[in-house]
């Protein structure tokens, strides 16, 4: 066991876990965010994308012990009082999500592109998202919806 | 009142799911739950000598292990098989037994030994480890075509052979090719996939011992079904006493239509140990245990006069079924897809012969446009094939085969009620810009790259289904739909659906359809669907049925709300019933002013005498409250079709294949949310360009499943892609007051054989699905080599 202190979605979290515990774990089940989703189990899928210290990570890859002390960020703490992100509103206006079960990684990590290209070129965007598996939109209001996203931030 | 109906409206369950608070099974923790890891067989068959439990009992925070032979002991039947199919020479399919745990052999790997139950989930997994099965490896039985020679891997089932099933007329069929000029053969695999919704299954299964009911929570497309199974068949509880929940489920396409060994296991284990049980699958035990889909080998012949004219055809499939018949296994290579093989086509002599095969791989069920998708890819691929051969162009050759008068009686079961296939290839023809083909085509080869151009002008099935008609073809159930519309007295619309959502947007679209209908504001309708507790026995949510079944039985209750509340408004406003219209939400008696708004009606109808100034006197006979209850039963299918062109560039150097260019026109009858529609194309276009060029679920010959991870099974990405060019063209269906055909599994079934078309236009040889870049290479290369020797 081993305590550790971090800050999820702005709070300060402080709690005593096994040191195996996974990010994605920790989570789902210490902190009962389970907006955080777990798709597979060899680090293909990326429902399970968060952003440690604004960078986004896959979370089902990680130990809970190795990002102490990190700032932490889950689809959760996204929007900011009670307003979506816009990126949040862009998948919501271009139907970029279906059965809902990629879409927190699929947003998490397509905020985390436009942190490091203010406007993405379509292949840019299908290139970054490469990590991150839908099964139901076939992409293309996904790409549609970061690119509305990138036009309004 | 602008129309919601037709209109881009945005979805009404989108911001739970973008905030992090949909709700899945996995994301639910009941107090005092226990969790679950199932030991399953490493084998693909083998007999169970002995499952020795000892040493996993002692393990740390073991609560139970239970095995085939408790659930024998409690009397807790197994899976079955919900559709009989009789054999050409009239005897019926066999089907093997099928126990939720095995007791004396396994089937496939990933097969289901026992339960382990524990305190945590680390727990349940190390214990797993320790529970010692002494498996007798026998020979596995794996490939489809080999089957019926192969060992037979059920008692009293020879030949592995579940039936072999004709439907047609031979003799007919024998005629019209002897007066054929060509005959034209073709034989292809429908490669195997694994359906991979996002979301795993999950089960939890919840006893409470005040009311002697067990509640299963599960990933599931169709609650109210799983429940009569596992309630009536599996005898876990009687129905009344068991409540079936799917919550939100993250995608289904047919791998989660029907109840599962886990689900049965689960719910008698939350009884047994008198606490809830949790047993979410890791990706691996999806790849393992969820049906799989496709999987045929088949050889067909069309016969064809020199004009073109297409007079017959045979179609020889074997399907397999996997180590055990599913749910809907035994009708999803049969009526799903005998039928089908005719395409849009006039082609007056056919016969399909299907033989059905047990192999030692997991169970093969529907997966998006379940034997739609197998016909339309062998039709298609053979019509493609006939024009080569014949010398005519691929558009001119489909266009003269095309049915032109409906309704049209096929040779083989469907009376197609509406359709207009030109006006679906035209307008494909224009957004894919075919004249422009040639010129784009050259501008490859000066790259040294090779481009084709691939055609699929498909139908389907669907609206599934009128229950007399699949009944009389051995459906064990009848395929209505249910609705229940409930007002509450302040106004609002509540929305019972026996149809399941897991992506498809129904929340969205049927609120529209009632918000319409009654003349109430979208936020002001809720849908509620997932629980057996909550509204009228359904059907749940597959081939296409949605809005076709369940749409029309919402409409047909909000008939009835309309028809009562004229009454009402009639007797509240002293006029005659007749003179009552019902518009925008007003009750208006005519050549007057006098007017109630459906909200006042439905209160007055809660109230229903005299308080104060409130006055809402009854009519005679009209019971208080409104709500109102149907269960709409289809007159027929409806047949969504559409023309579908691909472009491909190829490099015979690498052997990639690119996607460069997909267009698609669809008639899908009436459309209720163009937006909504257009993401279920392009999803299902995707998951066709994945059968076609990257998917393929591979046994090796001792039936272990190589490709059980993201790692070895190759999922379609983001960078697969172009951008997709998607328009509709409109004909209503008539066999449901919405005229609408359903959208759902157009793509899946259309882009496979768009796909593989374009690449064998492109290389000029046959190539089997999928064409990874390693067979293309290969074909590309075995290509030169002929080519050089002739020259």
């Amino acid at each position: 066991m081993k305590k550790i202190t971090l800050e999820v979605n702005g709070k300060p979290v402080v709690k005593e876990i096994p040191d195996n515990t996974l990010l994605s774990s920790f989570l789902r089940e210490t902190l009962n965010l389970t907006g955080t989703h777990v798709g597979c189990d060899t680090s293909q899928c990326g429902a399970c994308v968060v952003h440690v210290n604004g960078k986004s990570i896959k979370s089902c890859t990680a130990l809970a012990t190795d990002v102490e002390g990190s700032k932490i960020t889950t689809i959760e703490g996204l929007a900011s009082n009670g307003k979506m992100h816009p990126m949040q509103e862009a998948f919501k206006k271009m139907h970029g999500l279906q059965c809902g079960f990629c879409t927190p990684g699929m947003v998490m990590s397509a905020v985390d592109l436009l942190q490091n290209k203010k406007n993405p070129s379509e292949k840019e965007i299908r290139d970054w998202l490469e990590g991150n598996i839908c099964r139901c939109t076939g992409y293309h209001n996904i790409v549609k919806a970061v690119k509305e996203a990138a036009s309004k931030m | 009142m602008a129309s919601l109906v037709g209109s881009r409206v945005e979805r009404k369950e989108d911001k739970k799911f973008l905030t992090g608070k949909g709700r899945y099974t996995a994301d639910i923790t009941l107090a005092h739950q226990t969790h679950a890891v199932f030991v399953r067989s490493p084998h693909a068959r083998a007999q169970i000598k002995k499952v020795d439990i000892t040493k996993a009992s002692k393990s740390p925070g073991v609560v139970a292990i239970l095995t085939g032979k408790d659930l024998a002991d409690d009397k807790i039947g197994g899976l079955i098989a919900g559709w009989k199919i009789v054999s050409e020479d009239g005897s019926d399919m066999k089907v093997p037994a099928h126990p939720a745990l095995a007791t004396d052999i396994v089937n496939y790997v990933g097969d289901h030994v026992a339960v382990v139950i524990a305190e945590t989930l680390e727990d349940a997994k190390n214990a797993a480890e320790l529970v010692n099965v002494d498996y007798k490896i026998l020979k596995a039985v794996v490939e489809t075509e080999k089957a019926m020679d192969s060992d037979a891997i059920h008692k009293d089932i020879p030949k592995n052979l579940c039936y072999d099933w004709l439907l047609g007329d031979r003799s007919k069929t024998k005629a019209a090719f002897d007066s054929a000029d060509k005959i034209v053969k073709i034989d292809l695999r429908n490669n195997r996939l694994i359906p991979n919704a996002m979301e795993p299954r999950a089960s939890i299964g919840d006893y409470n011992p005040s009311t002697e009911e067990i509640t299963l929570y599960t990933a599931n497309q169709n609650p109210h079904l799983t429940r009569l199974v596992i309630s009536a068949f599996n005898a876990v509880a009687p129905e009344h006493k068991f409540r079936v929940v799917a919550p939100d489920v993250g995608g289904g396409f047919g791998s989660k239509i029907y109840p599962y060994s886990e689900d049965v296991v689960i719910a008698w284990a939350a009884k047994k140990i008198q606490r809830p049980v949790k047993w979410v699958a890791e990706r691996t035990e999806s790849f393992l245990s969820d049906c799989h889909g496709r999987d045929h080998v088949t050889h067909a012949e069309l016969a064809v006069k020199s004009d073109g004219t297409v007079v017959g055809l045979k179609v020889d499939t074997i399907a397999n079924l996997g180590g055990y018949a599913s749910l809907f296994a035994t009708v999803t290579p049969t009526y799903l897809y005998g039928p089908l093989v005719l395409g849009l086509y006039n082609i007056p002599a056919a016969y399909c012969n299907v033989k059905a095969v047990y192999t030692n791989t997991a169970p093969v069920d529907a997966y998006r446009g379940a034997g739609r998708p197998e016909a339309t890819y062998m039709i298609e691929r053979l019509m493609s094939k006939a024009a080569m051969e014949l010398g005519m162009d691929q558009v001119d050759f489909r266009r003269k085969n095309f049915i032109k008068q409906f309704p049209h009686q096929q040779a083989l079961v469907h009376n197609i009620d509406s359709g207009d296939y030109d006006a679906h290839l035209d307008k494909a023809l224009e957004i894919a810009d075919y004249k422009g083909f040639a010129k784009r085509k050259s501008d490859s080869e000066s790259k040294g790259k090779l481009r084709g151009i691939g055609f699929s002008t498909y139908i389907e099935a669907c609206g599934i289904a009128p229950s007399a008609a699949v009944m009389s073809l051995g459906a064990g159930v009848g395929l209505w739909e249910s609705a229940e519309v409930r007002f509450n007295p302040t106004g609002n619309v509540t929305v019972f659906t026996g149809a399941h959502s897991h992506g498809q947007g129904h929340d969205t679209v049927f609120a529209q359809i009632v918000g319409d209908k009654l003349g109430v504001a979208l936020e002001n309708v809720e849908v509620v669907h997932g629980d057996t507790d909550k509204g009228p026995f359904g059907m749940g949510t597959y081939g296409s049925r949605s809005l076709a079944v369940g749409g029309t039985a919402i409409d047909k209750a909000c008939d009835k709300i309309i028809a009562k509340g004229k009454r009402v408004a009639a007797k509240m406003l002293e006029a005659s019933e007749s003179d009552v219209d019902f518009k925008d939400g007003e009750f208006i008696v005519a050549k007057s002013n006098k007017k109630k708004t459906i909200g006042e009606i439905a209160f007055a109808c809660y109230l229903p005498g005299q308080y104060g100034e409130i006055k809402s006197p009854l009519p005679e006979g009209d019971e208080p409250g409104l709500k109102e209850t149907a269960f709409y039963d289809p007159i027929n299918f409806s047949f969504p079709a559409g023309t579908h062109i691909c472009e491909v560039e190829i490099d015979p150097e690498t052997g990639e294949t690119k996607l460069d260019k997909y267009s698609a026109v669809d008639d899908f009858g009436t459309i209720m949310n163009p937006m909504i529609v257009e993401g279920q194309v392009h999803g299902g276009v995707a998951q066709g360009v994945g059968q076609a060029l990257y998917e393929n679920a591979h046994y090796d010959e001792t039936g272990q499943l190589v490709t059980a991870s993201y790692m070895d099974y190759t999922m379609p990405r983001a960078d697969n892609f172009p951008e997709l060019k998607i328009d509709y063209t409109c004909t209503p269906a008539t066999s449901n007051p919405l005229g609408a055909k359903g959208c759902g599994e157009a793509g899946a079934i259309a882009a496979p054989p768009a796909v593989m078309n374009a690449v064998v236009d492109a290389i000029g040889t046959d190539i089997s699905m999928p064409a990874t870049a390693e067979k293309v290479w290969n074909a590309c290369k075995n290509l030169k080599k002929t080519n050089s020797k002739a020259a």
